[in-house]
């Protein structure tokens, strides 16, 4: 009668695939969970050294408005870091697949922000930027830029051999052939950029909170874990940082979820 | 028309091959001789050390009037079968949308695939894809098309029927063609004339003496299996001993 109802024997055969695909992971944290009380409870270990399971999850419902109000900040900064990493990187690329003479001359300092100690220079950001939200998402794009434009550069400048040769045989000039082809051609390498800065936003995200938001008003994870670790709030520290974990995830799943809606057009690519 | 990558060898070694209009030459020769290089530079894809391209009428650039089609379907798997076929006319900036569209239609009803407009390249068959890759290349309606083994990667039977396709087309628009092939059976059933080509250099140019118009039942003939021998044994290269045969160089 209705024909746009999902049949039955689809659904229940995808939640069994669905559940067959994590069922693994999930037996495996069980099992970390198991071994975790275990230890701190067979060694009677101090709860600021090592609280148990349970204890964390305790420490989490209680100190639930923080998290949240901090996964917030963090989530807000990690995200809009890596939409800015996204399109600075992104430009960045588009120049360097047009002149192999800036490639050479500009790819080392790109390199340069994958190689300097972020914790070094994130108190020179705070100089110049001040405390706040500004400078987390400078560090963020600042730790997200370069998969980005490595990606995308390789993307732009290592098109298929025939479809360069179509575009030459009919005459494209520099900008069509840019628009036509390097851009989309590039788009699979633009997303494996993105998932592999996702990961990295939230860290950067909360690197800089460590220094941002020592002894001001700014509320993020990262500065929860410097607060928690002042006190020896080993239980909420723990909570905190399940949460940055599960944000990573969060931030991961986001950005492979719109890469499946876009490169289903790219499926000979990817 | 020399082209060289390395100095003291040329991949095309003074080679001169002349093609008259509405003919269809085949390209054979051993791995490596420079039948695709050659190819590329007639297509202007391959940078010459030396010699020309000459066409009569001269060609006007960049506008459509050769076709390529290559060794992989080679279409652009973020854009429909359609849209696919319409990008030569938009890079060349051919007329406006609506005369694009309906010459990308007509493209595609001419090797069969007008079902196919809006699927993207990964719902089409191998065959299909390589149906769409001619499409795209006649699309412009070219006096000069040149193939690069585009059979090549596919089984006999589409190989056959594209190979049929591929004739029909020509009988309707009559374009000159040279293509690249190993494939001797190919060559003799789709050429007028077959060019043997041997480290670089235009060996042998044998004339096919086989009759127009040709059907698949011409490839179970005695005739057929004949001229195959000479071009088997032109290949090896033995010397061949038909008339017909007429040195490169000459042409």
């Amino acid at each position: 009668m209705n024909s746009i109802s999902p049949n039955p024997r689809t659904v229940v055969h995808r939640l069994v695939q669905w559940s067959s695909q994590w069922i693994p992971a999930l037996l495996v944290a069980l099992v970390a969970l198991v071994i975790w009380h275990l230890v701190a409870w067979g060694f009677d270990l101090p709860r600021a050294l090592l609280p148990k399971p349970v204890e964390v999850w305790q420490a989490a419902v209680a100190n639930r408005s923080a998290l949240l109000a901090a996964l917030y900040s963090t989530g807000l900064a990690a995200l809009v870091g890596l939409v800015v990493a996204i399109c600075i990187g992104s430009l960045i690329s588009v120049v360097f697949s047009q002149s192999r003479r800036v490639r050479l001359a500009f790819f080392p300092y790109v390199i340069f922000l994958q190689t300097v100690p972020i914790v070094a220079i994130a108190p020179l950001l705070i100089i110049w930027s001040g405390y706040q939200f500004r400078t987390v998402v400078i560090v963020t794009v600042i730790v997200c830029l370069f998969p980005i434009v490595n990606s995308v550069t390789a993307g732009l400048t290592a098109v298929d051999r025939q479809w360069s040769d179509l575009f030459t045989l009919y005459g494209a000039g520099r900008m069509k052939r840019l628009c036509r082809l390097q851009v989309p051609a590039a788009v699979p390498y633009l997303v494996l950029g993105a998932k592999t800065s996702s990961g990295l936003a939230v860290i950067g995200a909360i690197v800089a909170e460590f220094f941002v938001g020592n002894g001001t008003e700014y509320d993020g994870l990262g500065t929860l874990m410097t607060h928690w670790q002042g006190f020896v709030r080993t239980d909420a520290l723990i909570a905190a940082v399940f949460t940055s974990t599960l944000l990573g995830l969060a931030l991961f799943g986001l950005v492979h979820l719109l890469a499946h809606s876009v490169l289903r057009r790219w499926m000979t690519l990817v | 028309m020399t082209v060289a990558f390395d100095a003291d060898e040329p991949a095309v070694d003074a080679v001169n091959l002349t093609v008259g209009s509405g003919e269809i030459v085949s390209l054979i020769g051993p791995s490596g001789c420079g039948k695709t290089t050659l190819l590329r530079a007639i297509g202007g894809l391959q940078k010459m050390y030396q010699g020309s391209v000459l066409m009569s009428p001269p060609m006007v650039a960049n506008s459509g009037q050769i076709g390529f089609v290559f060794q992989q379907p080679a279409l652009l798997p973020w854009a429909t079968t359609l849209q696919n076929v319409m990008l030569p006319l938009e890079l060349i900036g051919h007329g406006n949308r609506l005369d694009r569209l309906d010459a990308a239609s007509e493209s595609l009803a001419a090797v069969q695939l007008s079902a196919a407009h809006h699927k993207y390249p990964h719902e089409l068959s191998g065959g299909m894809q390589m149906r769409a890759s001619i499409a795209r290349a006649l699309v412009t309606n070219p006096g000069i098309l040149l193939l690069d083994e585009p059979f090549a990667a596919l089984d006999d039977m589409l190989r056959s029927d594209l190979g049929r396709l591929l004739l029909d087309l020509w009988q309707q628009r009559r374009f000159t063609a040279v293509m690249v092939t190993h494939n001797i059976s190919e060559s003799i059933f789709l050429s007028r004339r077959i060019v043997v080509m041997r480290h670089g250099k235009l060996e042998q140019s044998i004339d096919n003496p086989l009759a127009w118009p040709r059907d698949p039942s011409l490839m179970r003939t005695a005739e057929f299996a004949s001229f195959f021998g000479v071009v088997s044994d032109a290949l090896r290269g033995e010397e061949t001993t038909v008339d017909t045969t007429r040195s490169g160089a000459s042409r």
